[in-house]
């Protein structure tokens, strides 16, 4: 009953405003090549108490834009530009990039965490699980060492261990009760947003699922909001709310999970779910996405995904195509970035893209 | 592209055992491969999968099967020789007849190098050409039927190549020996759906072209599914069920199947077993973690 209140207390606190908006965000490698833009111009919500996956292939972007929320990048990596702006629980919202580092330190883990790729492998193997939560968590905030101490057992309940755990050592625990209690540290301060970097690749099937429910549960029990970055769609289909689907740098959909996987719009979209092999049913050829993955160092010009698409025409070798809403017929909309959809698509929103 | 007799390669009895510190909780020893036995064939050439979750044992069978770790007992023949006691002239044979593809499309490379030295190298171990300009010709040849262009290849370093392109220029490899069997170990675990695809799908023309069998290893059960051909099923060293894909994966018979389909993710957001199935998977999870608690070290 008390979880409950409290995920409906935290997500309708702010209610209508989204907890994340990033707006036209540029994130740069400085690179002997030249600049390579890995993330070049991103606009996209994110709301209070969803699950929002990011899929893309490899070089999309998606690691570059999730440590840039967090201003987590590092040189030779660089924000070029745009802005994130959070809007707390309480208290006046704030850029995220117009921060000192010192500042954005304060909001890193008490509102704001980050569960990087392969995370479960960071535990210290020669701390127990106890002492490595009152470290993070004293280090964090002004809780004193013995209060740190007596959160552990109702934290690790929080993600479905039993108490006895803190008081056991790394090499101890297997691999699905590592990555949980990298979970359970990753939210010990009570934080807003996790933000979950491939947390489930390079997994064991049985892992892979513990981790897809206690992520879930996180939402569903805690209200707390996820950002979900992998690019296996099958993870998406389990966990996601809605889906942002990222190529080159941009976001070019962003849909109901639902509508992505029953009617994706843009072409990389189909072939990204056409290539997605299932068990039963006919068993035809998919034929995946042609040509290679474009190079961050010169994204093809006018719609980055043109030379591997195969409706393409003469307006996107030459003209961006803006990141708008599709209106008719569509309970919740989706938003697509494709001249195939100019027609259906309203103009002077929130959403249009910049020049 | 047929070949004229048969070329088998036969798993009889095998059984590795781990010994060591780390093996403590279960007496010393792992068991990593169980008396496993059965036989590959290009006659007629077949996708043969093997599945199962991590520390199964497939990895440690393939390099078994490879030649790379001899087991504790059991034999492995190649056309009816022993690949661990055989000549030099069969080994020979045998090395260019059976050829690996792993996992990892970064780890093969040496990053000193151009990436026209894996594809040089078996030119000259194996003299497929007489001459530059032939053992070139071998190599564009390789490369466009891996649907890569060579220009976009030759003259790079590995780390200017993607991971699919890397992955490929392996089977562009594998295309220029025309080995008979193809051991493919998690082959596409680290590439992207479409790319993925593109890489099943060369694995399927290779058969069907050139008559070439894989032993296709992986614990993604919808790729499996997709290659279709047989089935293994390995659980803790030992394979539980086998048969053809459609039985095994439609109709699973042993628990161990069944436990392993259930929890693959399903790429339908109208079903997904978050909803539906969430106390059974903690029943499994306690029989899989079980061994794995014990008392702290001193």
């Amino acid at each position: 009953m008390m979880q409950e209140s409290i995920a409906r207390e935290r997500i309708r606190s702010v209610e209508g405003k989204p907890l994340l908006e990033v707006r036209d965000l540029r994130v740069y490698y400085r690179t002997v090549a030249g600049i390579s833009k890995a993330v070049d111009g991103v606009d996209l919500d994110v709301r209070r108490g969803e699950i929002l996956g990011i899929a893309g292939e490899s070089g999309s972007g998606k690691s570059t834009l999730t440590t840039a929320l967090l201003r987590l990048t590092k040189p030779p990596g660089f924000i070029a530009g745009g802005s994130v702006v959070f809007h707390p629980r309480e208290g006046s919202p704030v850029d995220l990039m117009q921060l000192s580092d010192s500042q954005v330190r304060e909001y890193r883990w008490r509102n704001l965490s980050y569960l990087p790729q392969g995370s479960m492998n960071s535990l210290n193997p020669v701390m127990k699980i106890e002492d490595q939560f009152v470290d993070v968590i004293t280090q964090h905030s002004d809780i004193p060492d013995r209060k740190a101490r007596e959160m552990v057992p109702s934290l690790l309940e929080q993600v479905g261990l039993d108490p006895h755990v803190a008081r056991m050592y790394p090499h101890e625990l297997s691999g699905g009760m590592k990555q949980r209690v990298i979970i359970a540290m990753s939210v010990a301060l009570n934080s807003d947003l996790v933000v979950a970097d491939e947390p489930t690749t390079a997994l064991d099937v049985h892992i892979q699922r513990v981790v897809i429910q206690t992520l879930a549960s996180l939402r569903d029990e805690f209200g707390m909001t996820v950002i979900l970055v992998t690019h296996d769609m099958a993870v998406h289909a389990e966990l996601a709310d809605r889906v942002a689907v990222m190529y080159a740098g941009k976001i070019v959909e962003v849909s109901d999970v639902h509508q992505i996987f029953k009617d994706p719009k843009h072409p990389y979209t189909q072939g990204l779910i056409a290539s997605i092999p299932k068990i039963g049913g006919e068993r035809k050829r998919l034929t995946g996405i042609g040509g290679n993955a474009p190079s961050p160092l010169a994204w093809p010009s006018g719609c980055r995904f043109h030379p591997r698409c195969p409706y393409v025409m003469d307006v996107c070798r030459h003209q961006e195509p803006p990141l708008l809403p599709l209106v008719n017929g569509h309970k919740v909309p989706p938003v697509v970035a494709c001249h195939l959809y100019n027609e259906q698509q309203v103009t002077g929103g929130k959403h249009e893209a910049r020049a | 592209m047929r070949q004229e007799h048969e070329h088998k390669i036969e798993v009889q009895h095998v059984t590795q055992e781990f010994r060591g510190a780390a093996f403590r909780s279960t007496g010393g020893k792992l068991v990593a491969v169980n008396d496993v036995t059965f036989s590959l064939t290009d006659n007629p050439p077949q996708i043969i999968n093997l599945v199962g979750q991590s520390g199964s044992g497939k990895s440690t069978l393939a390099r078994i099967i490879l030649g790379l770790q001899k087991p504790t007992s059991g034999t492995v023949l190649f056309n009816g020789k022993d690949v661990y006691g055989m000549g030099r002239k069969d080994r020979a044979e045998f090395l260019r007849m059976v050829q690996p593809v792993f996992q990892d499309p970064y780890g093969i490379f040496n990053p000193f190098y151009r990436v026209d030295r894996v594809l040089w190298k078996p030119i000259k171990k194996f003299g497929l050409a007489k001459n530059r300009s032939q053992g070139l010709e071998i190599i564009e040849r390789s490369l466009r039927a891996v649907d890569l262009r060579p220009e976009d290849v030759l003259g790079r370093y590995p780390h200017q190549l993607s991971g699919g392109q890397r992955q490929r220029v392996m089977l562009a490899r594998v295309h220029m020996l025309q080995p008979r069997f193809i051991i493919a170990d998690e082959p596409v675990s680290m590439l992207d759906a479409a790319v993925r695809v593109s890489f099943l799908n060369l694995l399927i023309d290779f058969r069907d072209k050139y008559g070439m069998t894989t032993l296709f290893i992986t614990h993604d059960l919808s790729t499996s599914y997709y290659v279709g051909g047989e089935i293994m099923v390995m659980h803790k060293g030992s394979i539980v069920e086998s048969g053809r894909v459609d039985d095994v994966l439609l109709r699973p018979q042993h628990p161990y199947t069944r436990t392993l389909l259930a929890s693959v993710p399903v790429p339908d957001p109208d079903a997904r077993w978050r909803d539906k199935a969430a106390v059974a998977i903690e029943e499994e999870e306690v029989v899989v973690e079980s061994p794995n608690i014990e008392a702290p070290n001193p």
